[in-house]
């Protein structure tokens, strides 16, 4: 059953209206700083900034960071649910939805209660703390997403054969996971690094309630006093989300396609 | 004796689960049923209806529900003319990568852009001015409003849909279109009595999906609108940042009318979502 191709070509071309409408209006609104001409005036100002330059150094800190942490999580639980505990997959399964339930302003609310400077755990009572506090909220925004890269990249392989191979040979646990496990499932761990990348690059809400000088709590400041410059930054982040889109698209040309282990 | 070791697998895991985002959570919503001296109160939760709150839920809801339903429709015709429309591979492949970067611009970026376009000074609101002679904003239109607010939220919830249902678009087999032309179904009868009733479940869940989606979302609306308008989201960042409310156990209750409302739609979500798997084999 076919729907009209003229509706078809309708409806995509309304879409795309609609999508790429702001985006060139944004580029053009960039463009406008100096009078009665196009000029690159924005992004000179933008990128010289010192603030801008500080705030997205950090911010790229935190996010490689929080990729880490995600990994050093993520990789051994998967596959250790995957090879020992299969019955506990749909508890794992739904703690990693989590973080698309609870608001991430709602976490980080917790957070401050919870480990403020008077706590038992204070992880706001210093500097450093504070910046862990911040990758780790980052680690369970991005949960779900690594997750499922991660699992979706184990169902390709065949776990079970592999870790018997690597045991047969001696390999201890961390042998295993580090050096058999996870450079076979690299591509799916890149493709889940770069999605936290592109989550966490401009996060606003975390950044700004935990007071830490990252780049979505700069971008929001220079939105609130600046004309121009904004129009500028929307296009860098656009562009720095288009990046990490197509590295994944790229990678997934080079991931396995067959699972050769149906479980 | 087993058991153990065992589990040490999963122990990181469960352990930062639990500290990291089971107890913050589960410590609000204590709090909410707690008075300064820690005995149980519901006073707080009564305190959620008084009307500057009450008024905040119910834009927060609009707003969701409007983007959620308004970005599922938009996105399943999006889907169908790409899947089904006989358009070249280029348009769908184009289209599910553009999809995928779009879903993921959200946040102040994404305000800068529709400041661009739809503010005072947009690219749109100037052209529609000089060359049509349409002034929106002397019609009423207001980008800080609930519909300027909507028609943002569209921007990735039209390509979250997209990203989601098109792999249950492409699960309608084929043959099930040839039997029903077989047994004589009209087009109509094909998509009212096959088609719909087998996406029913995965689009009902992805708008469920979309709806908390946006409901938590708080960057956009405040880049855009600053806190002129009041949602959910931003009431309870500004009670975060200053004690707005001058409770912090009614702080605690809008955090747990946040999570019940989330918490209520993704019940929904699962529960849609386990009966549509059932198709999609």
């Amino acid at each position: 059953m076919k729907v009209s191709r003229f509706w078809a070509w309708a409806t995509f071309i309304v879409g795309a209206a609609y999508f790429f409408i702001p985006l060139i209006a944004t580029l053009e609104f960039s463009l406008r700083m100096r009078r009665g001409e196009y000029s690159f005036d924005a992004y000179r100002v933008v990128l010289g900034d010192i603030r801008f330059q500080e705030t997205f150094g950090y911010s790229v800190i935190i996010a490689c960071f929080t990729i880490v942490l995600g990994v050093v999580l993520v990789v051994p639980t998967a596959y250790w649910i995957r090879l020992r505990m299969p019955h506990l997959r749909p508890v794992v399964e739904f703690i990693t939805l989590l973080p698309l339930i609870i608001p991430a302003i709602v976490i980080v609310f917790g957070y401050i209660r919870m480990y403020g400077s008077n706590s038992p755990i204070p992880f706001l009572g210093s500097t450093r703390g504070t910046d862990v506090l911040l990758i780790i909220g980052y680690a369970t925004l991005a949960l779900p997403y690594m997750y499922r890269a991660v699992d979706t990249g184990l169902r390709t392989i065949d776990v079970r054969t592999l870790t018997e191979a690597a045991q047969v040979h001696g390999a201890g646990w961390t042998t295993i996971i580090a050096r058999i496990i996870l450079p076979n499932v690299l591509i799916a761990v890149l493709s889940g690094a770069f999605l936290t990348f592109a989550i966490v690059i401009g996060e606003f809400t975390m950044a700004s309630l935990l007071n830490r000088p990252a780049f979505g709590p700069y971008l929001q400041n220079i939105g609130a006093n600046r004309a121009y410059e904004p129009a500028a930054l929307a296009v860098i982040a656009f562009a720095i989300t288009w990046g990490c889109m197509s590295v994944i698209q790229v990678l997934s040309r080079f991931a396995p396609k067959s699972a050769n282990n149906p479980n | 004796m087993r058991l153990p070791l065992h589990w040490l697998g999963v122990a990181p895991f469960f352990i930062f689960a639990l500290m990291f985002l089971i107890l913050p959570t589960f410590y609000l919503v204590v709090g909410a049923f707690q008075n300064d001296q820690g005995q149980f109160t519901l006073e707080n939760i009564a305190s959620l209806f008084q009307p500057s709150i009450l008024a905040a839920y119910w834009i927060s809801i609009k707003v969701s529900f409007a983007s959620a339903i308004l970005g599922a429709l938009i996105g399943i015709a999006i889907s169908i003319a790409i899947v089904r429309g006989g358009l070249p591979r280029w348009v769908r492949s184009a289209t599910m990568t553009f999809s995928g970067v779009a879903s993921n611009f959200a946040g102040v970026p994404l305000a800068f852009a529709f400041l661009a376009t739809l503010g005072r000074l947009g690219l749109v609101t100037i052209l529609l001015r000089d060359v049509l002679g349409i002034n929106i904003y002397a019609l009423g239109f207001n980008i800080l409003s609930f519909w300027g607010l909507t028609l943002t939220y569209l921007f990735f919830q039209i390509p979250l849909m997209v990203v989601i249902i098109t792999p249950a678009i492409d699960g309608l087999k084929k043959e099930w279109g040839e039997a029903a032309s077989t047994l004589g179904a009209t087009q109509f009868q094909y998509w009212r009595m096959v088609a719909i009733p087998v996406l029913w479940p995965s689009f009902l869940g992805t708008v469920i999906l979309l709806f908390a989606n946006a409901f938590g979302a708080i960057a956009t609306a405040y880049a855009l609108t600053g806190s002129s308008l009041n949602i959910v989201p931003i009431l309870l960042y500004a009670q975060i940042r200053g004690d707005v409310l001058h409770n912090p156990h009614l702080g605690y209750a809008l955090a747990f009318g946040m999570i019940f409302i989330t918490g209520l739609a993704n019940i929904f979500y699962i529960w849609f979502r386990t009966r549509s798997e059932r198709w999609l084999k």
